[in-house]
């Protein structure tokens, strides 16, 4: 494992926030019956969290639970952790019908950090989200569109944001965040 | 002549000189001037000529509306035409130039076509540019591109090096215009603790009413704006935004905010435009009025403007239009102007109030100051050309006879005004005819609706039809309040601060002065300043038939120029529907669209230009392309290597390069970019069964089949290679561009259709690297890896395992598209270049090289394997390519199968595919069609077939080729004719469409 390569392999821009490569993230797609309790005592299991409602997201760490769809989570997991942890839920799973798919090599991982509201703005240029602090608090998750591809975005902590897309574009999004980062652009409408 | 006055200007800071340019002249204004109002400072009256018959034009309106004052802004990349002067603000340095002009402003060439004026009436383009047909593309095209336009386009190497982008808020309440309306409107909302957002397209607050005067509150209108923006910036939930125009309202609350971040102060870092996309529960339009002109014989003059420009030039900037100052009004609103004037000791010569009955309070005030006023007359004509010299007075009841003359320097219009319904009628508001304001106002029964059904824009003070300052204030507290119940909140508030009301008196409809005006004046009579309109043009189009007002609209050019028609249009259809005999409700509006003025292109394109003008989709390998100098070509939005050209190679050359390494020993390819689809599920065999042609549910676990995909229409729409991973548990390959397609083509059927079906699946397409060793020597490049037996008794042909190369968790798929033994090796994304890097090492004895698409492409043409896109085009089912093979008989039902039973799909005389092969030995031309005897009904050549690949085959070294021809597989030996769009006619004997390795011994080692 020690030759995976993350998609944008260590890139960082420091702008209006920074902008950087967030590094190798475990990450499986979960779908299956939410109402299942065998799924739930799995998810547990796996990440340590309870379901999230709908748009929610528990983490600790680099370990989690985010909601996809009615039927569909991401879990997120140590990079090192993900095959086993695939492995397990399948066997945890076993006669039920469900799917587990390890995607953490699908995907770019970034991460923007700095003043709150300049992060949020950042995000603001390039996603439909409705960024503000009260409709957009930590512990919850969007998956949206981020110029003009797929992505997910949440807020990790104050000032800290993460924008999960698909890795082939991974280049692209985190050159457009850099664009839109450019010093000197804040809008001044979110409170930093 | 204009000037500066020796004081006032609210908005101008006298202490702080700008120098700008004008056509070359170095002239200064003060910060805060507009270019207009530093323009007229300077006495420059006329800015620029007129669209068609080349007119001296000047500056007419203060705002949004000017359909004169456009100019060339900036210089190279900076350059951008039909900029409004009185929307530009003066920075140091501004360097403009006029437009539409030869060879200079002063005397220019084209006004000939002043004098010309009665052969270029209405509808001019339609009548003379129809016959002959011949002289469109030779006479009329380049003489019409000679003479139109306003501005010049940029230069074609010229590019702006400025930055754009967007911003995405969320609100509950939109107010956008920041007069005294949308303040009290944004404090009543914002006071009831919604989040509001405030814009105001100008660089100030307060609009109109700091200008006209009044008390709000018991105080001057300046101290009720100055405490409500203090109050409003102190309100967390409440945003304010200068410089920023409503520019479209849309469906579900969405508007778009055009915000001009910088082109006021052009050094400053950071992007030029803005494009708000604001969702809202609630949009308030305060965007006020529009005053309207007068049409007179030589209102178009320099020097005839606006009654309330005039005033606002005085009161904002200092700057008057004239010493002597004739007003000309049907109404009381321009009284002001005459007093505002008097006030500042300008003179004044006289008021003509069309109104036989005369003003109101505003009159006798004017009286009182002096001021000569005469009722029931009109303006016959004004004097002059490049400027005003004076006005000839007659009756408004009468024809023209003039009864004096008066000497002037300007002239101050009003007509009335009209309510900036725009924002409101954008996304379906309607509106209703005032009789007595003659005006079209929102009606606030039909609002545009939401959703719900229930409306989300409402209009606010004078966009409203409330001119008066205490009716405005009340009507803007009740939006505020109204907007704010229907976003949710309880306990919003009506009150209103108390304002001055000032007693009025009617306005009198005036559409033509005098009203009975002779054609002469008639043809002098400008409706629509931009595109010269006059009102015998309007005239004429109705006597020719035109009673739809889109239709006049059109066939005049009414309204149609940048500045949409904001002087022109009420104007223009009162004279239309007087022409046409029926009320003006009957005739009704254009219709209003978004933008709202101009935008820059650079908003809408926002952030994607350059690197980013797209996304583009790389493989993990990607970079090693790059660095190898690979030729990419676009696939979907993947960029994939085509060749890999070495020094001195053309791309025919590496192409038959990598080929023959391939045939000979052993090439790699990058094949990440071909769809995975997980398919997983106690009913996913069954689904699959409906997906494909061919049977997949009886597919054992371990073995991979090829399967072909139809739409319901039975055309053959994707194919690949499926495997079967374990019991309920399949991978389907698709083509690179139908990895997303496909999948959303699976959702919907498992969504849509067969929602009660167990199965789930997931694109895995980017988390798995995939590369293609193919080759003779393929084997024993894996074997010197090792960790896995690929031998050909432990993964056989159409097989595949999982296990490790060199360390490296890998799942193998012995499947080949060329035809070659072939390993598809899928990784972990991450570790694909790590795999890649292996490969090459251990196959540098065997010479390894990279292959490309075109090498790909041509190793399968060999081979006779079809390729979506270019066998199959959306009309070709899969028994044209004699896939019978791979059609299940025995399926009762898969998607497809019902439309390939039709009568035209079962039709022996579709074209069906077969090889080609040229007599000599050269490559036919893609897409060339063979031609049968005789001709069809359109006089053309009859049809048998047309080539769907061509190449040259570096292996058989001759060019081959497949494509459709009718009877194709019976007629084998047969030779047909493609004439060439070189003129040259191929002729190609119909062979079998597999040219090498028939048997398919060399995959099956």
């Amino acid at each position: 494992m020690s030759n995976a390569l993350s998609a944008l392999q260590g890139a960082k821009f420091d702008g209006l926030v920074k902008v950087a490569d967030a590094g190798l993230q475990g990450m499986i797609t979960l779908r299956g019956d939410f109402a299942d309790a065998k799924l739930q005592a799995a998810v547990k299991e796996a990440t340590g969290h309870d379901l999230p409602q709908q748009r929610a997201m528990a983490l600790q760490g680099d370990t989690g639970v985010a909601w996809m769809s009615p039927d569909e989570l991401l879990l997120l997991v140590p990079y090192a952790e993900a095959h086993a942890c695939v492995a397990g839920l399948r066997a945890a799973l076993a006669g039920t019908h469900h799917m587990v798919e390890n995607v953490s090599d699908a995907r770019a991982f970034i991460a923007l950090s700095g003043a709150d509201g300049l992060v949020r703005e950042v995000l603001a240029k390039v996603v439909p989200v409705d960024m503000d602090p009260q409709h957009m608090p930590e512990g919850q998750m969007r998956r949206t569109k981020l110029a003009q591809v797929a992505a997910a975005i949440w807020m990790q902590a104050p000032g800290e944001a993460r924008v999960v897309c698909f890795r082939s574009v991974g280049t692209y999004a985190y050159d457009v965040l850099c664009t839109v980062a450019a010093p000197n652009s804040g809008v001044g409408f979110y409170a930093s | 002549m204009s000037t500066r006055l020796a004081k006032g200007g609210r908005l101008v800071n006298r202490g702080r000189k700008v120098q700008f340019s004008f056509n070359g002249k170095n002239l200064s204004g003060f910060e805060g001037d507009t270019l207009a109002s530093a323009l007229l400072a300077n006495d420059q009256m006329m800015v620029g000529r007129s669209f068609k018959y080349h007119r001296p034009r000047g500056v007419v309106a203060a705002g949004a509306e000017e359909p004169n004052g456009l100019v060339n802004l900036g210089e190279g990349n900076q350059l951008e035409p039909n900029q409004r002067v009185t929307t530009t603000e003066l920075f140091d340095g501004l360097s403009c130039t006029s437009q539409n002009h030869w060879p200079s402003l002063e005397f220019d060439i084209g006004a000939v076509n002043t004098y010309l004026s009665r052969f270029l009436p209405a509808g001019f383009y339609y009548k003379m540019f129809m016959y002959p047909r011949a002289f469109w593309k030779h006479v009329y095209e380049p003489f019409i591109r000679q003479s139109a336009g306003l501005g010049r386009a940029p230069d074609a190497h010229a590019r702006d090096q400025d930055t754009y982008e967007y911003f995405h808020i969320h609100a509950d309440v939109l107010v956008i215009g920041g007069g005294v309306a949308g303040l009290q409107a944004a404090l009543t909302a914002g006071r009831a603790g919604l989040r509001v957002v405030l814009m105001e397209q100008t660089a100030a607050w307060g609009g109109r009413a700091v200008v006209d005067g009044g008390t709000i509150a018991g105080k001057p209108a300046q101290d009720f704006v100055d405490a409500a923006i203090s109050e409003l910036q102190g309100m967390p939930n409440v945003h304010l935004r200068l410089r920023c125009m409503g520019a479209g309202v849309y469906d579900h609350g969405y508007v778009l905010g055009y915000e001009r971040v910088n082109d006021h102060a052009p050094k400053q870092a950071g992007p030029r435009h803005r494009l708000w996309k604001v969702r809202t529960a609630q949009v308030i339009s305060a965007t006020g009025a529009i005053e309207r002109p007068l049409s007179f014989a030589g209102n178009d003059i320099p020097g005839v403007m606006l009654a309330g420009a005039v005033r606002d030039y005085v009161v904002n900037f200092g700057v008057s239009i004239g010493d002597r100052t004739v007003v000309v009004t049907n109404n009381d609103d321009a009284y002001r102007t005459a007093i505002v004037l008097k006030e500042q000791g300008l003179s004044v010569p006289a008021i003509i109030d069309a109104r036989a009955s005369g003003g109101g309070a505003l009159a006798d005030q004017a009286r009182a100051l002096g001021i000569r006023v005469e009722n029931g007359r009109a303006i016959a004509k004004v004097k002059g050309g490049r400027r005003v010299t004076g006005v000839a007075i007659c009756a408004q009841a009468g024809e023209g006879a003039v009864l004096e003359e008066i000497a002037c320097d300007a002239v101050a219009m009003s007509g009335g005004w009209s309510p900036v319904v725009h924002l409101w009628s954008h996304c379906g508001g309607k509106l209703v005819w005032d009789a007595p304001k003659a005006m079209f106002r929102p009606n606030p029964d039909a609002p545009p609706t939401g959703a719900d059904g229930q409306g989300f824009v409402i209009c606010a003070g004078a966009a409203n039809g409330a001119f008066d300052l205490a009716e405005v204030m009340r009507d803007a507290a009740q939006a505020g309040a109204q907007a704010a119940r229907a976003a949710g909140a309880s306990n919003a508030s009506d009150a209103a601060p108390e304002a001055d009301s000032v007693v009025e008196a009617p306005l009198e409809p005036v559409w033509l002065m005098p009203q009975g005006a002779n054609i002469k004046l008639r043809m002098k009579s400008w409706l629509d300043f931009q595109n010269d309109v006059k009102v015998a043009d309007v005239q004429l189009a109705a006597r020719e038939g035109f009673e739809s007002v889109e239709h006049a609209k059109r066939y005049t050019t009414l309204g149609m120029a940048t500045d949409q028609g904001k002087l022109s249009n009420i104007n223009g259809l009162a004279i239309l529907s007087d022409a046409l005999g029926q009320p003006i409700p009957q005739t009704g509006t254009t219709t209003f669209r978004p933008p709202y003025t101009p935008i820059s292109m650079g908003a809408i394109a926002g952030e994607a230009r350059g690197k980013i003008f797209q996304p583009i989709r790389r493989t993990p390998m990607h970079a090693w392309h790059e660095a190898q100098g690979a030729y990419f070509e676009p696939v979907g939005q993947w960029r994939r290597p085509y060749c890999y050209p070495r020094s001195g190679e053309t791309h025919g050359q590496a192409v038959s390069r990598e080929i023959r390494q391939v045939r000979n020993s052993v090439g790699m390819l990058d094949a990440s970019t071909l769809g995975k689809l997980v398919v997983k599920g106690p009913d996913a065999g069954r689904f699959l069964d409906m997906m494909y042609t061919n049977m997949m549910s009886n597919l054992a676990v371990g073995k991979c089949r090829y399967g072909l995909m139809c739409s319901e229409n039975g055309f053959l729409m994707d194919d690949g290679v499926v495997a079967r991973i374990d019991e309920d548990t399949w991978l389907c390959h698709t083509t690179t561009g139908g990895a997303d397609r496909i999948h959303a083509h699976m959702e919907d059927w498992l969504q849509c259709e067969w929602w009660d079906w167990n199965v789930y699946v997931t694109n895995v397409t980017e988390q798995l690297a995939q590369i293609a060793v193919v080759g003779p020597n393929a084997r024993k490049v894996l074997e010197k890896l090792g960790g896995m037996d690929v031998s050909k008794e432990a993964l056989p042909f159409m097989q595949w395992a999982d296990g490790q190369l060199d360390g490296i968790a890998v799942r193998i798929y012995r499947i080949s598209f060329s035809g070659e033994l072939s390993y598809e090796i899928a990784v972990d994304a991450g570790q694909g270049q790590a795999l890649w890097d292996k490969l090459q090492a251990a196959g540098a004895e065997f010479g390894v090289m990279p292959y490309g698409t075109e090498a790909l492409h041509v190793l399968r043409a060999e081979k006779g394997f079809i390729m979506i896109g270019d066998e199959t085009d959306g009309t070709v089912i899969p028994q044209d390519l004699n896939l019978h093979w791979a059609i299940s008989k025995k399926k009762t039902d898969f998607l497809g199968k019902r439309a390939q039973e039709r009568s035209h799909m079962a039709d022996p005389n579709r074209w069906r595919l077969v090889g080609l092969e040229t007599l000599d030995g050269s490559v036919l031309p893609d897409g060339a069609y063979a031609v049968a005897d005789g001709h069809n009904a359109n006089g053309q050549r009859n049809m048998q077939g047309r080539v769907t690949s061509t190449y040259y085959s570096p292996t058989l070294d001759r060019g081959i080729a497949m494509g459709l021809v009718l009877h194709g597989p019976e007629r084998m030996g047969e030779v047909i004719d493609f004439p060439g769009t070189d003129g040259k006619v191929y002729k190609a004997r119909i062979v079998d469409p597999v040219f090498f390795d028939k048997d398919g011994e060399k995959q099956n080692v």
